[in-house]
């Protein structure tokens, strides 16, 4: 990439991220989604009771939290674009796909990771009440992160099918749904009986519920982060493809 | 210069723009003229590289819009049709927006924006947000954006529309005033534009061409190109004005109209006026108001788009 290029990218991004502070969404989201995080910590997840100082009651809901969370954050990204119609003027600059595409889902992702960052209160209490093991703490953000990432990256491929924000959140929240599921144990169980386990491996290899719960438990392997990192492209080019295609309508 | 060659766009089996050619030069201001639905928009769409073309090929300055379409687009500046925006923010922050991804920065950058602003008269709403505004500033937001990079041509989709006099008047000063050597294509459905504005006029319906001329040229088309109206201090004497006028040599037919006579030459470079002035002054007629018409646009262009529904239906 040529440093033009990071330069529109960066452009792009500044946009895209400087409008979700531009309505009060933004403040809407990154509230729900705190309170939200303590609740399911505080009250769903025993955080007390446990009498561990960790934050697994903390990380272990986000893959429920993201469900509804994220699509509310990525249903706007193309949606709104060509409900609006500034995606004439936005396709007509000198600006390739791939930059609009990529800084799009860049600024979504930098906006959740905010979200991410002001939950550190807990992080402090946690610390403040016993002794956790921070690297784990760690390796669960940044795996909490990468998986934010491949449900805006699912979420910006539904936002490009539809002008409607509405039917953009429900296809991805039910994609994200797939996605999870497909590592739950209840799943599995139901296909371990009669498919051979090379399948039910594969199916849960292909969950964000397995490789999020890897990096939870602190370790950081190539593996999960490359599943993470390989969901969000595979689904960006996906995101490529269905803009040119609903673009030659 | 902009070259068109062949341009063809379907969409499945609807055929928007039907094997169009056409080149435009440095300093032309061409008006894009066709009934709603003709094709105006989607031809609009492809030359600024937001479309695909079906079948033909878009050349600017020499670069492809399919296969070179970056340096193609940094050559213009588009309006898209409703002047869309984004709506949540402000034309400041917007302008500043463009004015970066059209390569600007710094001092220039900012500059920019406050020039576009001037030209504009959008200073007392730059920090307004864009979705308050009224649609007369939208427009103008829109047009400030397409024209910010001082771009060598500049295509505007209806840029006139639902603006009112004042903004129409202050948008066509604006494109007179550009450089002579841009080009401009502008679509519309006012004809008025067109005499205001434009240099050539090329008219499409149902995707093709079918005029491509000044507007001088066209309005001769207009059975009443060179037409004379008249009117008498005393009306009564119009029928006897109206039969003397019939028989002169030229006129094919005289029309009585609202506020007089309307004499209609037999062909469109025959002048009239020498025989009707030396009629009244032989017969001492008191006449108040006497004038040759260029033609009516809008009659040509009715003729024109409507054979052409006749034709193909």
């Amino acid at each position: 990439m040529s440093a033009s290029n990071l330069e529109m990218l960066n452009i792009i991004v500044k946009r895209e991220f400087g409008s979700y502070f531009a309505t009060p969404i933004a403040y809407v989201f990154i509230l729900i989604f705190l309170m939200l995080s303590g609740v399911f910590t505080f009250y769903i997840g025993n955080f007390y009771e446990r009498g561990q100082a960790d934050l697994t009651p903390f990380f272990s809901f986000h893959p429920w939290l993201y469900l509804f969370l994220v699509p509310a954050v990525s249903m706007r990204l193309w949606s709104e674009e060509r409900k609006s119609g500034s995606i004439e003027l936005l396709m007509t600059l000198p600006i390739t796909r791939r930059d609009v595409v990529v800084g799009k889902f860049l600024a979504a992702w930098f906006f959740t990771g905010i979200a991410l960052v002001l939950t550190f209160p807990l992080w402090i209490t946690v610390n403040y009440l016993g002794d956790p093991d921070n690297g784990v703490v760690a390796a669960s953000y940044i795996g909490s992160w990468l998986m934010a990432g491949g449900f805006l990256a699912i979420g910006s491929c539904t936002s490009a099918m539809s002008k409607s924000q509405v039917i953009a959140f429900i296809l991805c929240g039910l994609v994200c749904l797939l996605f999870i599921l497909a590592g739950f144990p209840m799943v599995l169980g139901a296909f371990k009986g009669w498919l051979p386990t090379i399948f039910v491996d594969t199916l849960a290899s292909l969950s964000f519920l397995t490789h999020f719960s890897a990096i939870s438990k602190g370790v950081l392997s190539l593996k999960d982060v490359c599943y993470f990192l390989s969901m969000i492209i595979v689904w960006l080019l996906a995101t490529m493809v269905v803009v040119d295609l609903k673009q030659g309508e | 210069m902009i070259e068109i060659k062949h341009l063809k766009k379907q969409f499945g089996e609807l055929v928007a723009v039907d094997d169009i050619s056409f080149s435009v030069a440095p300093g032309e201001i061409l008006g894009f003229l066709g009934p709603n639905g003709a094709g105006k928009s989607t031809t609009m769409k492809v030359i600024t590289g937001f479309l695909p073309p079906s079948a033909g090929s878009v050349t600017i300055y020499g670069s492809s819009i399919e296969t070179d379409t970056l340096a193609a687009q940094r050559h213009i500046g588009y309006l898209p049709e409703g002047a869309p925006c984004y709506e949540e923010m402000t034309p400041r922050s917007f302008l500043k927006f463009i004015a970066e991804v059209r390569g600007f920065t710094g001092d220039e950058r900012l500059s920019r924006v406050q020039d576009v602003a001037q030209t504009l008269s959008l200073q007392s709403v730059l920090d307004q947000r864009i979705e308050t505004l009224s649609k007369g500033f939208k427009r103008r937001v829109g047009l400030a954006q397409a024209i910010i990079h001082d771009p060598s041509v500049l295509i505007l989709d209806e840029p006139t529309d639902g603006l009112d006099p004042n903004q129409k008047h202050q948008v066509r000063e604006m494109i007179r005033g550009l450089s002579k050597d841009k080009i401009v294509i502008i679509s519309t459905h006012i004809l008025e534009e067109v005499t205001a504005v434009c240099s050539r006029a090329v008219i499409i319906a149902k995707g093709k061409i079918v005029a491509d001329c000044s507007p001088e040229e066209l309005a001769a088309k207009s059975k009443y190109h060179h037409a004379i109206t008249l009117q008498a201090s005393d009306p009564a004497d119009h029928d006897a004005i109206g039969s003397y006028m019939e028989n002169l040599d030229g006129v094919s037919a005289v029309q009585r109209e609202d506020e007089g006579l309307l004499l209609i030459p037999s062909a469109g470079e025959v002048n009239l006026m020498p025989l009707v002035l030396s009629g009244i002054r032989e017969k001492g007629w008191q006449i108040t108001s006497l004038f040759q018409q260029k033609g009516r646009l809008d009659e040509v262009f009715r003729d024109i788009t409507v054979e052409v529904d006749n034709v193909s239906e």
